[in-house]
């Protein structure tokens, strides 16, 4: 390649021929971590995404300059992408509710009704 | 910065057949995309809109990764110290969103590794634009406003799309766009209501940037193949005559206030259909350019070639062969 760069530090850099090719091997990019991001104290911490990092302890560093160069952040968790257990996307019906569950909810239970009709009875 | 309305596909291919998919599967899918819903990694998923997405987002990836080239080119001779600041945030930006979008990519299933290896080897394209010198600081403001607003008109069209890590990562991506389009604005006009001399170089370098800038959103609609199943599956959002129509009505009237031209004669807005009107760029240079004819294709690569191979004994000295691997899960 002719030295022709607007850079100077392109042409320090002495580059090799423009056909000599280059391979990254499987595995050289590292592991996948999920992280999470706590904005402030006693807030839940949330999934915000992904680094690639070589072990925990550089993927929290990676985190950091990835995920809170600008916006509030008080802590950051990692944790490697295989270690997480999920449900199969597929399988989100199984989270539908029913009519019948509202024995779950506080809607499903009406004591308005019977203390008005006992304070009408006592009238 | 930096998608593209225009993603390069290898030529002649033809979209994988629709048949290879179950037709009860894929009338689901479409109904889930047609309902507003976003689709998710371990989601059942046509090939096709698989193969689409990988070429999209990897693409992406690579445009920031590359186009933090020639803006770094001058961090060192930034004039001042608020600028250089302000442009090291903005090129360590652009590497953290071409990472946000390897990762988005690899939920697919192509591994960050192959998709470094068909960059290298010219197989993966990237954004145009960036096979293009920056000569003087001009050309660093005239990115910094005008490269960086067609790629937020894109960007924040495809943040609607169907593919939802796709979707988190350009929101993410273009919150952080605001500044680098404040930026490069303040910097356009602090040249555009400078000194004769500096104006003179603001004119220069828009003259150069204007048909690598009509390019930027990729052939006219007529021209361009297959895109209505990509915009049913909404991987494609708007149409390129329509993205760069919307370019136009934003940035056009922005330069002109500043008293500076475009060289383009045609260029006008017509105020019936309310759509602009210009002579269409040269459309062989722009594909000579992608298949790597531009003045620095070369040097882009190279440089690249050169990171990974000066970078390679870091990275193998940490490697971890036995740890259990996976993709990014969301």
């Amino acid at each position: 390649m002719s030295n022709d760069s607007l850079d100077p530090r392109v042409n320090r850099l002495k580059l090799g021929n423009a056909g000599e090719a280059v391979r990254v091997e499987e595995g050289e990019n590292w592991n996948s971590y999920e992280v999470f991001h706590q904005e402030k104290r006693g807030a839940h911490h949330e999934h915000v995404g992904c680094v690639h990092a070589p072990n925990r302890e550089l993927a929290l560093i990676f985190a950091k300059e990835q995920f809170a160069r600008r916006k509030k952040c008080v802590n950051l968790w990692v944790v490697r992408s295989a270690d997480i257990l999920a449900f199969d996307v597929e399988d989100e019906d199984m989270f539908a509710n029913n009519a019948e569950k509202n024995y779950r909810d506080a809607s499903g239970f009406k004591v308005m009704e019977k203390i008005n009709k006992y304070k009408q009875s006592k009238k | 910065m930096y998608g593209a309305g225009y993603i390069f596909d290898e030529p002649n291919r033809k979209p994988l057949p629709e048949q290879q998919d179950d037709p009860e599967k894929l009338a689901v899918f479409e109904a889930r995309i047609a309902r507003g819903e976003k689709i998710e990694p371990g989601d059942w998923m046509p090939a096709e809109y698989r193969r689409q997405l990988i070429r999209l987002i990897e693409q992406h990836a690579h445009s920031e990764i590359i186009g933090a080239l020639p803006e770094g080119t001058w961090i060192t001779r930034a004039p001042g110290f608020k600028r250089k600041l302000a442009l090291i945030a903005k090129v360590q930006d652009e590497i953290g969103h071409g990472q946000l979008l390897y990762n988005a990519a690899e939920t697919l299933g192509k591994s960050r590794e192959t998709m470094i290896n068909d960059l290298l080897s010219g197989k993966s394209k990237y954004s145009n634009v960036f096979n293009y010198p920056a000569k003087t600081w001009a050309d660093v403001a005239v990115i910094g406003f005008l490269i960086d607003a067609a790629a937020i008109v894109n960007q924040v069209a495809n943040s609607k799309g169907s593919y939802g890590p796709y979707c988190r990562a350009l929101e993410r991506i273009c919150y952080e766009e605001s500044f680098h389009l404040k930026q490069g604005h303040d910097a356009f006009i602090e040249l555009a209501t400078g000194t004769p001399a500096q104006r003179t170089m603001l004119q220069d370098a828009l003259n150069r940037w204007w048909q690598p800038i009509m390019h930027f959103f990729g052939p006219p609609d007529k021209a361009s193949s297959h895109s209505e199943k990509l915009m049913q599956w909404k991987v494609k959002m708007a149409s390129n005559d329509d993205m760069r129509n919307q370019f136009l009505d934003m940035y056009v009237p922005k330069i002109w206030e500043l008293g500076l031209t475009l060289p383009d004669p045609a260029l006008k807005k017509n105020e019936e259909t309310k759509k602009w009107e210009y002579t269409d760029p040269d459309w062989n240079e722009f594909f000579k350019v992608i298949n790597g004819g531009g003045p620095c294709n070369e040097e882009r690569l190279q440089v690249r070639k050169w990171a990974e191979e000066n970078g390679r004994w870091v990275r193998k000295a940490l490697m971890q062969p036995g740890d259990k691997k996976a993709f990014p899960v969301a």
